[in-house]
């Protein structure tokens, strides 16, 4: 073995940081980048479908109804108040407040989660229609399962932030990046929603 | 509720906030206290008694339980390694059955539709199976002991897409063993592939090993770049860092970015055949096209993907048998960056003959010969090392010298198939066949025969066989011309490709059967080379830690290394820390012995950050990849699967993430 | 240029193609403009990539060499690891501009063949549709008058020196379309209306073949190309646009009688008789071509006798059944079919 001489001692390093210090939130990075390269793709594949035609819906189809979706739109842009709170709240240290708030958000997944529901069914077209009803079936569904996903984590991370362990600063630094994530949700959304609700009607 | 009874309740939560809040504060004291007691290595605790130490908190319980539960990437990396060269030898062997099947015309040992699922197993394990993996493999062993650092990120991620990576290949050859694999090819054009041409289930077997394997990279590509920014060693700032680290950066990111294409296309092919979406489907307004656009953009930095890994092996081997650094290090990692960028503006170069507007197509030919710029600098950085140092001709080296007598020829016949009118005689030839195993077995193969043996004393504690390895070297540098030469004049003379058979008479004869030989040349030299890794396992010679003189970190330790890599963190002051250190390493000190701990840092100066705790063995990455795998192989024959599975991923996702106990420690652990 | 090119790469391949060199499915039929621009455009191209293969083998040659010199070298052995050979920054420089420099050479050189080979074709005289099924060639010559088109199959007679567009289609999977000794290939895509243009140039019979993988038989998709004379095409046109012969000897008569109520007129075509389907080829003249099956064996009385009994034991999965004859019934069709000249 090579002999050794000792530098810095790193005892009194922390050992959370919110930010990019902390390896969860390179982790949280990389997903939106592998998320983010596969809506754009399927935005590309919707472009791509929709510059073959003269008309879109291609043929005499009625386009989505503009209820639900608008409806889940205004909900979960709402919502981004909530996260914010929640954010504010976990840097503050008020453990209480993140527990009400993060409850809050559960409460709000689920009602997105029934609008998304009655969104499927006011698409106007099924998905076996052509290639126009594939794909806005399509997008709707990679987004519903981004919500499912991120909903069931904030889930699992409000139980976890009941007991004692919402005092850890490592749980802290969870919470905080899922509020990040959950931007990346709804942001994610505005361009799917103008896609399936409003390109058809122009 | 009364206003009275409203303000009990508020007085109550808040009396027990309050109580809360002073319970946490005396915890606190107490965790505190319990802190200063941790023992930490240093110069009160160095030496062989620290390394007992380490050991026991590092070692991994033994036996099966422990094999499936591992979090060492050393393991995980090991696993990857040795299942990728299995894929390779079934792959290979599937190779030799269709050139004995072509040495000879209109020959019919083998029939078209048996052939048509050669060629397309073949081509599905090297690119999927084989190619992408073992470069994923040999960077989840390698890197965290490039940089001086005890773990990967994410360690449980890494495990389980090993996993998945195993069962996406298990999916495939299972099939081929049942009789039902996939026919296709292994790019699965539309309509062929679609629901009307190819009835039964052969395609979506295909289509859902795509998912298995691209989960599988993802996973891997995200463990290795998060710990390439944030687990450096102290001091290895981004330009300290060595040549192989920066291109498994690179290409980390390219994976990330390139292999949803390909798992939106191939989702989007079971949808198309499982519950009658029209993507593909060019009577309702879909595209056959669409499938080639998606399949290919993901396709073309696959390669660059298999490519720049082997660019970082040339580096290394280069440096540390050149006997001195990189020349132009700054040009070679501009290189890299400018090539992972790039090869995602060319993919319309696999599409000249699909009649899309020629001035678009100009774009592309500039496009593909512009990326051959920063590769022909990269070789020119290793020749000029190779001839400002002092080269030595020990096996890596010789491999070395083969990716540029190989490379080469395969970069140049694809300068030449960059011209739209050159391309559209060659396109679909066995002139493109000649190309792209010039660039894939001369630029990423020997590169990985010469690094698996500069690397192995390090994977095993032993040294291969210098001798046959000399002899597999000669015997697969020279079967391999022997076989893929030819093909460019098979090319020339009209072969198509994916042919089970070609008829007399149209000079076909000679090249063909050259190449038959050649591949049973190659085929035993691979054979020799497995026998010398196998052999040199038990009877090699014992290795020191630095058997090569080498320049980087991985030679600081021992070979194999301990499960916790390095006693001590070193610290790094130059591009070449064992060639600059003047015998003595800088450590640092201060991290914790009882539990599993490592030192992040930041991302460009590598400044120390973090104190990171690093998992304890789990199972639950093995038992998520099976829910998973389960939920993938229903969904081929039910759409229902992707709802009911839901619940059994989620339990197993959960569990991976839950602390096992529910209890607040001075330090966090991860258990 | 041409006369020069050939023999050159054509001794290359001989050693390599065995004693011959064929030039009816090759790049050196050169019988085509476009397979001539092919040719010259790929010297230019060799020439550039073999001087830029000498020059990276020449300088790994002179680091191999170099080696053994006795000065110290700037290696960590002689402690001047960091030192660096002052020609090798100038060198780096020259080389990345030499490959910028051949990279633009060539990229200009593609452009203005590419120009050249559409110029070639530019103003069509004779129009052609192909619309590939799996496993043949579905040719037709349309004209503005409908009695003067005509429908074949796996064949094409073109008139040299007279620039042809073939419109490319397809019936079901993507396919492709190439004679390599006229031009390059071009994709025939469902639901896509493609087309290629040629303007041969040397009268003879070439071959091509589906360069696009196509399913279980794409390796016996093949057609067969006869450039002819000016003469020769009209001759053959008019021929093709007659009815087929009424057949005269009592077995070809029983032929036709079992082909044009059975099974055969289920999916074929013969003009001027009941048999008017277009599923599967037309069979009008099928006695004048060439090949059989799209190329899969050559025109003979064996070759027919062996395809019409039993097509699956030689192009398995075929569309075309096995379906059983009995040996009256097959001496009669193919008696019928012979006389389809």
């Amino acid at each position: 073995m090579i002999p050794v001489r000792f530098t810095d001692d790193v005892a009194d390093l922390p050992t959370h940081k919110f930010g990019p210090s902390s390896l969860t939130w390179w982790g949280i990075i990389s997903f939106m980048i592998v998320e983010g390269a596969f809506f754009m793709l399927a935005f590309a594949a919707y472009f791509f479908l929709m510059g073959h035609e003269q008309g879109w819906p291609p043929e005499a189809r009625k386009a989505p109804d503009l209820l639900a979706g608008t409806l889940f739109t205004i909900v979960i842009l709402l919502s981004e108040i909530v996260n914010t709170s929640i954010k504010k709240a976990v840097h503050e240290r008020d453990i209480p407040a993140v527990r009400r708030l993060m409850g809050v958000m559960v409460a709000i997944g689920v009602i997105l989660l029934i609008i998304r529901g009655f969104e499927f069914n006011s698409l106007n077209v099924r998905w076996t229609d052509d290639a126009y009803s594939s794909i806005i079936w399509a997008l709707l569904l990679l987004h519903t399962t981004h919500i499912l996903t991120d909903w069931f984590d904030t889930l699992v991370l409000w139980a976890l932030i009941q007991t004692r362990l919402g005092y850890e600063g490592r749980r802290q630094v969870d919470v905080d990046e899922n509020c990040l994530y959950w931007r990346y949700v709804w942001l994610l959304w505005i361009p799917v929603y103008l896609m399936i609700y409003w390109i058809p009607r122009l | 509720m009364t206003d009275a009874v409203r303000r009990s309740n508020a007085l109550k939560s808040r009396r027990a906030a309050e109580a809360e809040r002073r319970d946490i504060e005396e915890d606190d004291k107490r965790l505190a206290a319990e802190r200063k007691k941790i023992a930490r290595d240093g110069p009160k605790l160095t030496g062989a008694k620290l390394e007992a130490r380490l050991l026991r908190t590092w070692q991994r319980p033994p036996g099966i339980i422990g094999w499936l539960a591992t979090v060492d990437h050393k393991e995980i990396g090991r696993r990857y390694i040795i299942t990728a060269l299995s894929f390779l030898a079934l792959a290979g062997v599937l190779a030799l059955l269709m050139r004995t099947q072509l040495a000879r015309p209109d020959n019919n040992m083998i029939g078209a539709s048996r052939y048509n699922e050669l060629f397309t197993m073949h081509g599905s394990t090297m690119m999927f199976l084989f190619a992408v993996p073992v470069m994923e493999g040999v960077g989840v062993f390698i890197i965290p002991l490039m940089l001086g650092t005890r773990s990967t990120a994410f360690p449980r991620l890494n495990a389980f897409s090993y996993f998945m990576y195993l069962f996406g290949g298990l999916l495939l050859w299972g099939a081929f063993a049942l009789n039902i694999g996939p026919d296709i090819g292994w790019f699965a054009y539309t309509p062929l592939s679609g629901p009307q041409f190819s009835p039964g289930k052969r395609a979506d077997i295909w289509a859902q090993m795509i998912t298995f394997t691209e989960v599988a990279a993802i996973s891997a590509a995200i463990v290795i770049v998060a710990t390439i920014l944030k687990a450096r060693a102290p001091g290895m700032t981004l330009a300290r860092m060595p040549l192989f680290a920066w291109t498994m950066l690179v290409v980390g990111i390219m994976v990330m970015l390139a292999m949803p294409a390909v798992a939106l296309a191939s989702s989007m092919l079971i949808s198309d055949r499982l519950v009658g979406t029209h993507f593909y489907n060019a009577y309702e307004h879909g595209d056959a096209l669409l499938w080639q656009h998606l399949f290919w953009f993901f396709g073309h930095p696959e390669v660059y993907i298999i490519f720049l890994p082997a660019t970082g092996f040339m580096s290394t081997m280069v440096e540390t048998f050149s006997r001195r650094p990189i020349f132009a290090y700054p040009i070679v990692v501009l290189a890299l960056i400018s090539t992972g960028i790039l090869a995602f503006g060319l993919w319309v170069h696999h599409m000249f003959a699909t009649g899309l507007p020629r001035v678009g197509y100009s774009f592309y030919t500039a496009a593909s010969m512009t990326v051959a710029i920063p590769t022909g600098l990269q070789i020119f950085c290793w020749l000029a090392t190779m001839w400002d140092g002092r080269p030595r001709f020990q096996v890596p080296m010789l491999y070395v010298v083969a990716f540029i007598v190989t490379f080469v020829i395969g970069g140049l016949s694809g300068v030449i198939i960059a011209s739209v009118p050159l391309d559209l005689q060659l396109h679909d030839t066995y002139f493109i066949v000649a190309h792209f195993h010039y660039v894939l077995i001369g630029g990423a193969v020997f590169p990985l025969l010469g690094v698996l043996t500069f690397w192995y004393p390090k994977m095993t504690g032993r040294m291969m066989d210098e001798a046959l390895g000399k002899i597999s070297f000669w015997m697969v540098f020279l079967g391999f011309q022997l076989a893929f030469f030819p093909m460019h004049f098979s090319g020339l003379l009209g072969m198509p490709r994916r042919v089970y058979t070609y008829p007399a008479g149209l000079g076909l004869e000679l090249p063909n059967l050259l190449s038959s030989i050649g591949a049973f040349v190659v085929g035993a030299a691979v054979l020799l080379f497995v026998i010398n890794g196998i052999k040199s396992l038990y009877i090699g010679a014992l290795a020191p830690d630095d058997p090569w003189g080498g320049s980087t970190l991985e030679w600081a330790t021992s070979s194999p290394p301990p499960p916790y890599n390095f006693a001590h963190v070193p610290v790094v002051e130059s591009k070449t820390p064992m060639w600059d250190q003047q015998g003595e390493m800088p450590v640092i000190t201060g991290l914790r012995v009882d539990e599993k701990e490592t030192l992040l840092t930041t991302v460009v100066a590598a400044a120390p950050d973090l104190r990171e705790p690093v998992p304890e063995p789990s199972l639950w990455p093995f038992i998520a990849a099976i829910a998973i795998g389960v939920v993938f192989i229903t969904s081929i024959f039910s759409p229902w699967s992707l709802t009911i599975g839901l619940v059994p991923c989620a339990i197993a996702l959960t569990a991976w993430f839950w602390p096992k106990e529910i209890k607040r420690n001075p330090e966090p652990v991860i258990t | 240029m041409r006369r020069r090119v050939r023999p050159g790469i054509a001794l290359v391949t001989l050693v390599l193609g065995g004693c011959s060199i064929q030039n009816y499915q090759s790049i050196y039929g050169n019988a085509a403009a476009e397979a001539q621009q092919f040719n010259a455009l790929f010297i230019i191209f060799l020439v550039i990539c073999a001087i830029m293969y000498v020059l990276v083998i020449g300088f790994l040659i002179a680091g191999i060499v170099r080696r053994s010199r006795a000065e110290p070298a700037n290696v960590v052995e002689d402690g001047r690891h960091h030192e660096t050979n002052p020609l090798l920054r100038p060198g780096l420089i020259g080389w990345g501009a030499l490959i910028g420099t051949g990279l633009v050479a060539l990229a200009i050189a593609s452009f203005f063949a590419d120009r050249s080979m559409a110029n070639a074709a530019a103003h069509e005289k004779l129009a052609i549709d192909i619309t590939a099924n799996q496993w043949w060639w579905d040719v037709t010559y349309n004209s503005a008058d409908v009695s003067k088109s005509l429908r074949t199959a796996n064949e094409l007679h073109l008139p040299v020196g007279v620039p042809v567009r073939i419109r490319l289609h397809s019936n079901d999977v993507i396919h492709s379309f190439w004679v390599p000794s006229l031009a390059g290939k071009q994709d025939l895509i469902p639901g896509r209306d493609n087309d290629i243009t040629i303007m041969p140039t040397k009268v003879g019979i070439y071959r091509g073949q589906c360069a696009e993988f196509c399913g279980t038989q794409h390796a016996k998709m093949a057609l067969v190309v006869n450039v002819d004379s000016y003469g020769d095409f009209i001759k053959w046109w008019r021929h093709q646009l007659q009815d087929a012969p009424t057949p005269t000897t009592p077995l070809a008569m029983s032929g036709y009688q079992y082909v044009t109520t059975h099974q055969c007129s289920l999916c074929h075509n013969i003009a001027g008789t009941p048999a008017s389907a277009t599923v599967g080829p037309d069979l009008t003249h099928l006695a004048s071509r060439r090949s059989i099956a799209a190329g899969a064996l050559p025109m003979s009385k064996g070759n027919l006798y062996g395809w019409v009994e039993d097509p699956q034991s030689i192009k398995p999965g075929a569309k075309m059944p096995t379906i059983g004859l009995e040996p009256k019934e097959l001496h009669a069709v193919v008696a019928y079919l012979e006389t389809l000249k």
